[in-house]
């Protein structure tokens, strides 16, 4: 299996979370849940070990892009939905960084959405984190392509009429080769999650359920109250049987007519997640497996499969046609084609 | 048979047929027969934007014309001299443009009652004397080619098709063409179907002799070589000049090159080219769509390369928020507009200059950007460098505008010496800095410095969000804004400096008119203003190559004559601004055809103002 982070650089010198800090004074609002993915992510990268100047965040506009800002790496800032093309030129072209991306609901899944299936199915080595708030933030309020049908709010006072997306499912059918899900909230799942991310090979896609405290309260609160978290709180391991509950009672099973069913756990034929399968069909019927009131929410890792990178074939296609003709030649391509001379 | 031989200074040709008739592979082909043979030379493809319209109607007409001459010149050619004409719809389509006494060789073939009815003629223009002001050679051409070929295994459709090379071997004999390097294409076009290269290198032949032992053609003709300096030549039609050139600016500042691009005509053929050159590293991205385009190179820049995007005019309604975003992060980039008539979707395979406006000014905010445009095919060469140049300098995405006459015509060009071609220094902010400022500007260039990830210690963040003059972080404060926006004003104000004055031909001295225009209207200027003087007219003449900043003594330049004129292919861009910043009453002459100005058209223009 190809290593992604083969050709970055490695620090000598052991790094510590504060090492991926900046200076500056971070603006979001208290107790958003933009900080707990922040800390969790720069906690996380001293453990690549890889050299802070060859790590990239780039990100579009929203609150969640205000990311880069905060992580002392280098940083990119750009335009609304954009950053899935901006980080692609940047990630095909140095195989020498490690390219993150980090992106809102908004922002990767309306304006940006072409995008964003695009990279997916090239598998550029990209790692998109995208902030799920359901909810735009930094434009005060308006629903998003996520939100639950009927979502009031300023922009849709009787309710919104249009169906959302899942992101994992449009992920899926985008031919991703790595989707999964993770909650600002459980800062170690999320962090395991990011580690299998960080060292797949092509364009990753992590789903980040993340409180807008502003503007969409609690919008994740089922998955959060210890009351009823372990109960909907369906988590995929690969290799291991799907058990939850909070007594792990309950398991999934294929029904007889396709989709999944919800079973007692000792029951006999429950599945056994299987990430790494290529046949896409397992993960997305668990992705369908959400519904508005959380009642069974997977979270985890949907899919992990092998697929060359974009960046890496680009690569081999360029070495290819110098190990065959050799470096190009500028003067003999100027001269090239039908020439005469005249004295 | 020995036949009369006559001599020429310049002839035009005009190749016209069906879109489906290959008439832009026979232009072609003459046209590298004719560079070959060391005439000078210019050409205009002329073709509609559906892939085969419907056959033998006027819409479907294709055409090639080609001007070629013992000295040097400068357009495709006002009118023909000869045209060819491979069905009805060609010749209703061009008869117009020919000049009492052209020739005219027509394939009568596919003079039919009912190909003559599709376009309309009442009566067959063969028969009814409409056409007797010209020499009119009616040949029937694909029967004879049919025949030619008889002894080939081929289809009859197969055998039809090689009409064209029927034609060209007849005009390479009429005008004294060699032949060996058509053979050579022909050869390698169809190596996987020997017996249809066989067939067609007959056709070749049998056109060829055709001339040589017909009554029809009693004379044949020839044009002298042209005397240009000497040195390696070559043809170069703009698309080309344009990929040789982002190579070469490549090679020569040692950043490597990251095309992202969409493909729209009459830009893809960059695309294309760029795609085959891998060896020189660089890295061609179809994207999804412009804004992608655009958007990847900008990051391949952020990331050390020469990220470069091509486009037409839709395509850069869709990359202006990203060409924003590089003017206020202040990052290398050039983006190459192939300007083609619109507005929207417009007439895609025919030209215009009407993309000014927005290139100098469609986006948001004070958003200042340096314009360049090339005046001739091959000098989309040195201006492609010259985009790149500035771009790395002062760090600024540059609009390039070629357009759709640049992109497809052709012309030779002399091979230059690649020590002779500037150089681009990158000047990477390097390691080691204290305290390093993203926004710390060079005090001569006001460029910022270009720190690329992956060097130790001047990690950093940029955006499109305001940044404090220095430091680079966000900042809202009032007086900053007011500072940056005039800081990255006055970065490219200053670029006038670096830029060569504009040159005025005024041979006399004596002029009161000044021409000036800008981009591809060049070479029909300079033969207007050759045809003014050639009289005894007196006429001053300049051609802007940088459009922003414009050259620094372009105010004096307007300011001694008393009359401009600035012929355009718009309603007046130029004239615009020219009015708007220098005060000046300058005289438009605006035609928008989706075609190039012809000489005598701009002639006539200049003479009145002069006698007025
Ligand atoms: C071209 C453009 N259109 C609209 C906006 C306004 N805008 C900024 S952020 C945003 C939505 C952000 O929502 P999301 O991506 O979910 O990010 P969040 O703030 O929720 O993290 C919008 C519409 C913009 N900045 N640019
Ligand atoms: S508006 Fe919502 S998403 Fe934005 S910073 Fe505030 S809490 Fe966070
Ligand atoms: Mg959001």
């Amino acid at each position: 299996m190809s290593d992604p982070l083969a050709l970055v650089p490695k620090d000598p010198e052991r790094q510590t979370a504060k090492d991926f800090k900046t200076d500056q004074e971070v603006r979001w609002c208290p107790g958003c849940g933009d900080y707990a993915i922040l800390a969790a992510v720069q906690g996380f990268l001293p453990e690549l070990g890889l050299k802070r100047e060859n790590v990239v965040f780039v990100s579009g506009i929203g609150c969640s892009s205000r990311f880069p800002y905060y992580m002392n790496t280098y940083g990119f800032h750009s335009i609304h939905g954009r950053a899935p093309a901006i980080a692609t030129g940047l990630a095909s072209s140095r195989p020498d960084l490690s390219v993150w991306v980090v992106t809102g609901d908004g922002d990767a899944l309306s304006i940006g959405g072409n995008h964003l299936i695009h990279s997916l199915r090239r598998n550029v080595n990209l790692k998109i984190l995208l902030f799920n708030n359901r909810i735009y933030g930094l434009t005060k309020g308006q629903y998003s392509p996520t939100s639950e049908v009927g979502k009031i709010t300023k922009s849709t006072p009787l309710g919104s009429l249009d169906s959302p997306f899942n992101p994992i499912s449009l992920a899926i059918g985008a031919e991703a080769s790595f989707v999964a899900r993770t909650i600002d909230s459980d800062r170690k799942h999320l962090q395991s999650v990011l580690r299998e991310a960080a060292t797949h090979n092509g364009t990753a896609l992590v789903e980040i359920y993340q409180n807008c405290n502003i503007f969409n309260d609690d919008a994740f609160a089922p998955l959060k109250d210890p009351q009823t978290r372990d109960d909907v709180t369906v988590r995929l391991e690969h290799g291991e049987p799907i058990v939850f509950g909070a007594d792990r009672d309950k398991a999934l099973r294929r029904s007889a007519s396709g989709p999944l069913e919800v079973v007692p756990a000792d029951s006999p034929d429950i599945l056994v997640h299987d990430a790494r399968n290529p046949d896409p069909s397992l993960a997305f019927a668990l992705s369908r497996l959400d519904s508005p009131t959380f009642e069974h929410t997977p979270i985890g890792i949907f899919r992990q499969v092998e697929r060359p990178s974009y960046d890496e074939l680009m690569r081999a296609q360029i070495d290819e046609a110098i190990a065959q003709h050799g470096a190009g030649d500028l003067t003999a391509l100027l001269g090239s084609g039908d020439t005469w001379r005249i004295d | 048979m020995t036949k009369q031989v006559r001599q020429l200074d310049r002839v035009i040709i005009r190749f016209a047929g069906d879109s489906g008739d290959g008439m832009q592979l026979t232009g072609d082909r003459f046209t590298q027969e004719t560079a070959a043979f060391g005439n000078d030379l210019s050409t205009l493809p002329n073709f509609p934007a559906e892939i085969r319209a419907p056959a033998g109607t006027l819409p479907g007409v294709s055409s090639f014309q080609l001007h070629f001459a013992d000295h040097d010149i400068l357009t495709p050619g006002d009118a023909p001299n000869v045209l060819v004409a491979m069905n009805p719809a060609a010749l209703k389509a061009n008869v117009g443009d020919l000049p009492r006494g052209a020739d005219l060789i027509l394939n009568t073939d596919e003079f039919t009652k009912r190909a003559l009815a599709k376009v309309g003629y009442a009566a067959n223009p063969l028969e009814d004397g409409s056409l007797g002001e010209y020499r009119v050679h009616s040949l029937p051409l694909t029967s004879m080619t049919v025949k030619a070929l008889e002894d080939f295994d081929i289809s009859k459709k197969d055998a039809e098709r090689a009409k064209n090379m029927f034609a060209l071997g007849l005009l390479s004999w009429l005008y004294h063409r060699p032949t060996d390097a058509t053979v050579r294409f022909l050869e390698v076009k169809f190596a996987k179907k020997p017996e249809i290269m066989k067939a067609n290198i007959a056709a070749f032949q049998a056109g060829w002799n055709y001339g040589e032992t017909t009554e029809s053609f009693s004379v044949s003709y020839e044009v002298k070589p042209a005397t240009l300096p000497p040195g390696l030549y070559r043809n170069i039609s703009g698309n080309m000049a344009l990929a040789f050139g982002l190579i070469a600016a490549s090679v020569r500042s040692g950043l490597p090159l990251f095309l992202g691009s969409y493909p729209i005509t009459p830009a893809s053929d960059i695309l294309h080219e760029l795609s085959k050159h891998k060896r020189f590293g660089v890295r061609t991205f179809q994207a999804e769509d412009e804004i992608a385009a655009v958007g990847a190179a900008l990051g391949a820049s952020f990331g050390g390369a020469l990220g470069v995007t091509t486009t037409s005019g839709p395509g850069v309604s869709l990359k202006s928020e990203t060409v924003g975003l590089a003017m206020a992060t202040e990052l290398p980039l050039v983006v190459i507009d192939v300007q083609r008539a619109g507005p929207s979707t417009g007439m895609p395979t025919k030209t215009e200059q009407a993309d000014l406006l927005q290139a100098l000014y469609g986006r948001n905010g004070e958003s200042p950007v340096p314009v360049v445009a090339p005046s001739t095919p091959s000098d989309c060469f040195a201006v492609a460098i010259e985009a790149a140049r500035i771009a790395v300098k002062y760090r600024t995405p540059v609009m390039l505008l070629s357009d759709g006459y640049l992109a497809n015509g052709s012309e030779p060009w002399q091979v230059p010496e690649v020590d002779s071609l500037p150089e681009i220094e990158p000047a990477f902010a390097e390691a080691g800095e204290e305290d390093f400022q993203p926004f710390k500007r060079d005090p001569e260039t006001l460029a910022r410095p270009w720190a690329v990830p992956g060097t130790p210690g001047l990690e950093h963040r940029i955006g499109g969000i305001e940044k404090a003059d220095g430091s680079g972080n966000i900042s809202y404060d009032p007086n900053n804004h007011d500072l940056m926006v005039r800081l990255r004003q006055a970065k490219i104000d200053g670029i006038a400096r670096d830029i060569a004055p504009l040159t005025v031909d005024d041979p006399s001295g004596e002029a009161r008119v000044l021409v000036l225009g800008w981009g591809g209207t060049y070479g029909a200027i300079t033969a207007a203003v050759r045809r003014i003087r050639a009289a005894g007219g007196t006429v001053a003449q300049a051609h802007l190559r940088h459009l922003n900043p414009f050259p620094a003594n372009l105010e004096e330049v307007l300011h001694s004559y008393d009359k401009v004129v600035v012929p355009e292919i718009n309603l007046g861009q130029l004239a615009l601004i020219l009015r708007g910043r220098f005060l000046v009453d300058v005289i438009g002459y605006n035609r928008v055809r989706g075609l190039p100005f012809k000489a005598e058209e701009l002639a006539d223009v200049i003479r009145d103002v002069i006698n007025s």
